[in-house]
């Protein structure tokens, strides 16, 4: 077994993905939005770790997995201080943030119920808007807006 | 202009006033056979009789054919078939589709899936981009123009489509605005905010009374009782504001009252007779705008 570090509470990745600073309470939120739930891949999940910044993170470990921006950005909705971490060879070799997606497409339900996506199998698409530093999702189709905290 | 008309937004400035242009054309001559061999859905899966009866109309004086239903209780609809399958089979043998749906984005949807032209008579409490070209129209006719109007809307502008997508409309036209509503079922504070970020001047009142005497346009609604969940909330608000003709001795000369009907008590019959009715020649103004959109829509105007 690998002897463990005190500093270091999550074992070493050797090729991959870490996502840090995940909000603790969106870990699953998180793994949902990037579809990583009953995927092979070897993945590890820290919450309520001790942050400097946050008082309480979350963290993902994804082995051998490389996502496309689009893809990660989507987390920007529930995790816009998350930073990307991509691991070659026990390296960090590339930091990324995280930008708020102009357009997401089938992540999020709409909040109204007399919408069409909430009765038939439509696929949800939002324009993602900010206000007052939160995002806001607004309706492609009933043109309502959803606040993000209820949407998934 | 070949495409569809599901929201008001989906129009510039400019193809608003080419749809009123041709309107007044129609006007001048309600028969015009130049859809002739075309044939158009009307498909209506919730009831409705001005808007219906109007785009059927339309149709017919344009010279196309109407196939389609009032009410989805005799269709496949029943027996579980999804919109989009409805729509799909629909496409395949009209040249447009003019349907209203109960469920809000479903006109948006359904233009995504036809491979003709959708005309949104409806989507619930979403838009109803054809009463609203009418309203401009109107107001056109009345004012003998746009830019420049003070227009109050008085009623249920919480739930009221119509006065949503009106606002949304006349923001091209330097307007400004008296909201007059209950506190229930005042204007949602994220039209207001469409309202601030162009500059446009609003003021909001509960008293019917204090912008009666310096509006151009006074645009009444009904309190539908249809967008109510709670039966309570309906209660104590339906007869909220009554306006009498009595009330407009005050009143600007070229003031009009407008009502997207049907009306039931916020305006007396007594106002009927008055110089200031306007509601009736606006639903007659319907079959006009119905026919310059079909029109417009299709490339033949």
């Amino acid at each position: 077994m690998e002897s463990i570090n005190k500093e270091l509470k999550v074992s070493a990745l050797e090729n991959g993905t870490v996502l840090d600073h995940i909000p603790a309470e969106n870990v699953y939120k998180a793994l949902d939005i990037l579809g990583l739930k009953g995927i092979c891949n070897q993945i590890t999940i820290g919450i309520n770790l001790h942050s400097k910044q946050y008082g309480k993170k979350g963290i993902i470990k994804i082995a051998d997995r490389f996502f496309e921006d689009d893809e990660l950005n989507k987390l920007a909705l529930i995790a816009p201080q998350a930073t990307v971490n991509i691991i070659r060879n026990f390296q960090v070799v590339e930091k990324k943030k995280l930008v708020l997606p102009h357009e997401i497409s089938g992540i999020a339900r709409c909040m109204n119920p007399k919408c069409i996506t909430n009765h038939q199998p439509v696929r949800t698409k939002f324009t993602v808007m900010e206000e007052n530093g939160e995002p806001v999702l607004l309706c492609h189709y009933c043109e309502k807006r959803s606040d993000i905290k209820s949407l998934f | 202009m070949n495409k569809s008309l599901i929201s008001i937004q989906d129009f510039s400035k400019d193809e608003i006033l080419h749809v009123l242009e041709t309107a007044k054309e129609f006007e001048r001559n309600r028969v015009q056979n130049i859809l002739e061999g075309k044939v158009i859905a009307c498909i209506f899966f919730e009831p409705s009789t001005r808007t219906r009866l109007s785009f059927e109309t339309a149709v017919n004086r344009l010279g196309a054919k109407v196939i389609g239903f009032s009410d989805a209780t005799n269709t496949s609809v029943s027996k579980g078939e999804t919109l989009k399958d409805t729509i799909k089979m629909v496409s395949n043998y009209v040249d447009m589709i003019i349907m209203r749906h109960p469920l809000e984005g479903s006109s948006r949807y359904a233009s995504e899936v036809s491979s003709v032209p959708v005309v949104n008579a409806g989507d619930g409490a979403n838009q109803h981009p054809s009463q609203t070209l009418l309203d401009l129209y109107t107001i056109m006719q009345t004012q003998g123009r746009l830019d420049n109007l003070k227009i109050n809307m008085v009623g249920d502008l919480k739930y009221g489509r119509t006065t949503h997508s009106l606002l949304q409309a006349m923001s091209h036209f330097s307007p400004e605005f008296v909201f007059t509503a209950p506190e229930e079922l005042k204007m949602p504070v994220e039209y207001k905010d469409f309202l601030d970020r162009r500059g446009i001047r609003y003021a909001e009142t509960t008293s019917l009374e204090e912008h009666l005497d310096d509006c151009d346009i006074l645009y009444m609604t009904r309190v539908q009782q249809e967008r109510f969940t709670d039966p309570m909330e309906y209660e104590k608000v339906k007869d909220v504001y009554r306006l009498k003709a009595s009330m407009l001795d005050g009143v600007k000369r070229n003031m009009k009252i407008l009502h997207p009907l049907p009306r039931v008590n916020e305006i007396d019959q007594d106002v009927d007779d008055t110089p200031y009715a306007y509601y009736f020649k606006q639903a007659e103004n319907g079959l006009y705008v119905r026919m310059a959109i079909i029109s417009c829509l299709l490339g033949y105007r």
